[in-house]
């Protein structure tokens, strides 16, 4: 949109927000009793859910159990699996068997059809999709210790309730916490932000406003601990000279992030621990 | 088919290459192969080169209707085919990752950055658009596909020219290229992606990285980093894969880096295209049969090895120098009788325990003419001794019953070394061994 201004004299954006200001976050672990590890998360308007099972047995060709897939492919997959009685054999995912040496993460992203502005029928296979399904798996993969669970697979499955800018740095974050809600071990928090540059400054969490009006666009995962970059992702043109500065502030951000799911994972033991009565 | 996998003695070597700076095609760490790029008859058709790598780009356009959401710009659709001449492990339907990967980035590079001017390709706001569909063909696989078909999709877009449109009121005109030239499209910039292949070896950060991969390098590598930049030192494009920790500054330092290949690059292109054009332009012969170099095997001419061979000599010297010289190896021949030599002490008999009192053969033959004295003279040795010890003389009840006595000649002493010679002799060969035991048990 022409015309808006997306970083006002003062300094405000368009959300009132200050350049390196994130959105408020909430999450929410533990959210369904089914999976081994599920979470929940809003970044601003953005709402992102994760599901993992796992570890379980590598089921080597892509097999899956059908009740895991939603919507009508979903629906054709559970009848399938009521009639094999078990597992049916899932076209898409992960195609490569179960490593000898160790576990084998599969990572599949869904967008839900009312998640944007306007209602959009996203096939399921389709290429924004696949891609961002390689993009989790290839973060998670390098966070994640697979040594400890060989022959095994993972499966972390995110689904986009509202997309309203920062979409992989929600499920990023969503994942990270679901991995930990399943228990499965990790080298350190994965945690996202996605990053702007306007008008000479970085802006830290874009909004869907500020990712449309077309400016660059950077998404960082990031291990807050060690400052190791697991996936870096930049789109439209940035001159080199300013790509520090933008690094820097997705970098910042990120580790805002962590500090906030650190406080909700502890949250969440220690409700835990109280209910269970120790 | 299935990739056949690499074997763990070449990664090492490889790896170990890599760690010394070293690699196999003598390049050095931020080299790129030779790219060549040749046109064909039509515009908009390419080839691009890139050591081995090679990339056909097409591209085409056609008049439709535009997206509702943007009704006053045109269309690009980019498509990437990994041809199944490419690589024997590419398979129609197998490769999804990869191609979705590749395409995924080759889209984020050229349309989300922005190098051609959609709104000049509107021609009817709402209503009629350009659509520019480039198309490109991986044709053979040796690595770094990526770079390769940014280039081919960046030169075949600025050597395309699409026919020319009038708008008259409520009338739209196409032109034929007959009626009036085509017209090039309008580009702003020109991407090109550069890859950083990375090595972890030991640390957990990697340590080594290679510009330019080849294919041996990628199935090696740990992760690739893309980076996609203009010769404006605008980034386009980064993407990062393979699940490898980088540092910021890593990040930095490869960015500077792709800077100056991405210079030297569009060079390269603007260079060629103009070439193009004069060539066009004076009517001389332009297309791919005419790029394809005649090859012609003439006494004369060598290709040149990729690798520097001229003080391969020296090098080769010092190595032999320095080396320890080879243990003593026995290799005088002995010369027992006229015709009859001995090199060597033969290999050591298995049956050494039985055979050392057995000193002959009769082993007849032809072959072993030469020797048959002394086998006469073994058979006389053996009955004499026997002889002295009044041992009864037992005829063994083998198959074999032909068994060839030869009468002595000689001097019983002479017999002796001229027996030990063939015994020697005979060793490797496993026919006599097996007579040898029957006469013994006759004995």
């Amino acid at each position: 949109m022409a015309g808006l201004e997306l970083l006002s004299d003062q300094g405000y954006r368009v959300d009132g927000r200050r350049a390196g200001e994130l959105r408020k976050i909430q999450a929410r672990m533990g959210v369904f009793a089914q999976a081994d590890g599920s979470a929940y998360i809003e970044q601003g308007n953005t709402k992102a859910l994760a599901v993992v099972y796992g570890p379980h047995e590598g089921m080597g060709q892509g097999w899956t159990q059908g009740s895991q897939l939603k919507g009508a492919r979903g629906r054709h997959m559970q009848d399938r699996e009521r009639k094999t009685g078990g597992f049916v054999l899932e076209i898409r995912g992960s195609r490569a068997r179960a490593l000898p040496d160790r576990a084998l993460v599969n990572c599949q992203y869904s967008s839900a059809t009312f998640s944007t502005g306007e209602r959009k029928r996203r096939p399921h296979g389709d290429r924004k999709s696949c891609e961002m399904g390689l993009q989790l798996r290839q973060t998670f993969e390098a966070a994640i210790l697979t040594q400890l669970h060989p022959r095994s697979q993972i499966d972390i499955y995110v689904q986009v309730l509202q997309a309203d800018g920062g979409t992989y740095a929600a499920c990023v974050n969503a994942a990270t916490l679901a991995v930990l809600d399943a228990g499965i071990p990790m080298r350190d928090f994965v945690c996202a932000c996605s990053a702007g540059f306007v008008d000479g400054t970085a802006l830290a969490d874009l909004s869907h406003v500020e990712e449309a009006a077309g400016g660059p666009q950077l998404a960082l995962a990031l291990l807050p601990a060690s400052g190791q970059i697991a996936l870096l992702e930049m789109d439209a043109r940035l001159h080199e000279d300013h790509l520090e500065r933008v690094l820097e502030a997705a970098a910042q951000a990120a580790r805002d992030v962590h500090t906030l799911l650190d406080r909700v994972v502890r949250q969440h033991v220690r409700e835990a621990s109280i209910l269970l009565g120790d | 088919m299935k990739e056949t996998p690499l074997s763990n003695c070449e990664r090492r070597f490889l790896l170990r290459a890599i760690e010394e700076k070293k690699r196999l095609d003598g390049r050095q760490t931020y080299d790129y192969r030779n790219i060549r790029i040749s046109f064909g008859t039509d515009y908009g058709c390419c080839i691009v080169e890139l050591g081995k790598t090679r990339v056909l780009g097409q591209v085409s356009c056609e008049l439709v209707s535009p997206k509702l959401n943007r009704a006053t710009e045109g269309i690009l659709f980019f498509n990437l085919e990994l041809s199944q001449m490419a690589a024997p492990a590419f398979e129609p339907g197998r490769q999804s990752d990869l191609l979705v990967k590749l395409n995924r980035l080759m889209e984020r590079c050229l349309r989300n950055s922005k190098c051609i001017d959609t709104e000049s390709l509107c021609v009817v706001a709402g209503e009629k658009v350009w659509q520019i569909r480039v198309d490109l063909h991986l044709l053979n696989h040796d690595g770094n596909i990526i770079d390769a078909a940014s280039i081919a999709a960046i030169v075949a877009l600025c050597h395309f020219r699409r026919p020319d449109v009038s708008v008259q009121g409520d009338e739209v005109t196409l032109y034929t290229p007959e009626e009036r030239d085509p017209v090039p499209l309008s580009i702003h910039h020109m991407p090109i992606c550069v890859s950083f292949a990375f090595f972890q070896q030991g640390d957990p950060n990697p340590t080594y990285l290679l510009v330019d991969p080849n294919e041996r390098e990628e199935r090696v590598m740990d992760g690739l980093l893309v980076i996609a930049m203009n010769k404006h030192r605008e980034i386009c494009t980064i993407q990062s894969s393979g699940g490898i920790m980088l540092l910021k500054d890593q990040v930095l330092r490869c960015s500077k880096i792709a800077g100056v290949k991405v210079a030297e690059i569009t060079e390269l292109i603007l260079k060629a295209l103009e070439n193009d054009q004069k060539v066009r332009k004076e009517g001389g012969k332009f297309g791919f049969a005419e790029s394809i170099a005649n090859q012609r095997i003439t006494a004369f001419k060598m290709e040149k090895a990729p690798i520097d061979t001229s003080d391969v000599e020296e090098k080769a010297e010092e190595i032999i120098a320095e080396a320890e010289p080879p243990s003593e190896v026995v290799s005088t021949p002995v010369l027992w009788t006229p015709g009859t030599a001995q090199i060597g002490e033969g290999v050591e008999n298995s049956w050494g325990d039985l055979e050392d009192s057995e000193k002959e053969d009769d082993e007849g033959g032809g072959d072993q003419a030469i020797i048959l004295d002394g086998i006469k003279m073994d058979t006389g040795v053996e009955v004499s001794d026997i002889g002295s010890q009044d041992a009864p003389i037992i005829l063994s009840d083998s198959e074999e019953e032909e068994m060839i006595i030869l009468e002595p000649d000689k001097n019983p002493k002479k017999i002796r070394t001229q027996t030990t010679s063939a015994k020697q002799e005979k060793a490797p060969s496993k026919k006599p061994v097996k007579r040898r035991k029957k006469k013994r048990a006759a004995n």
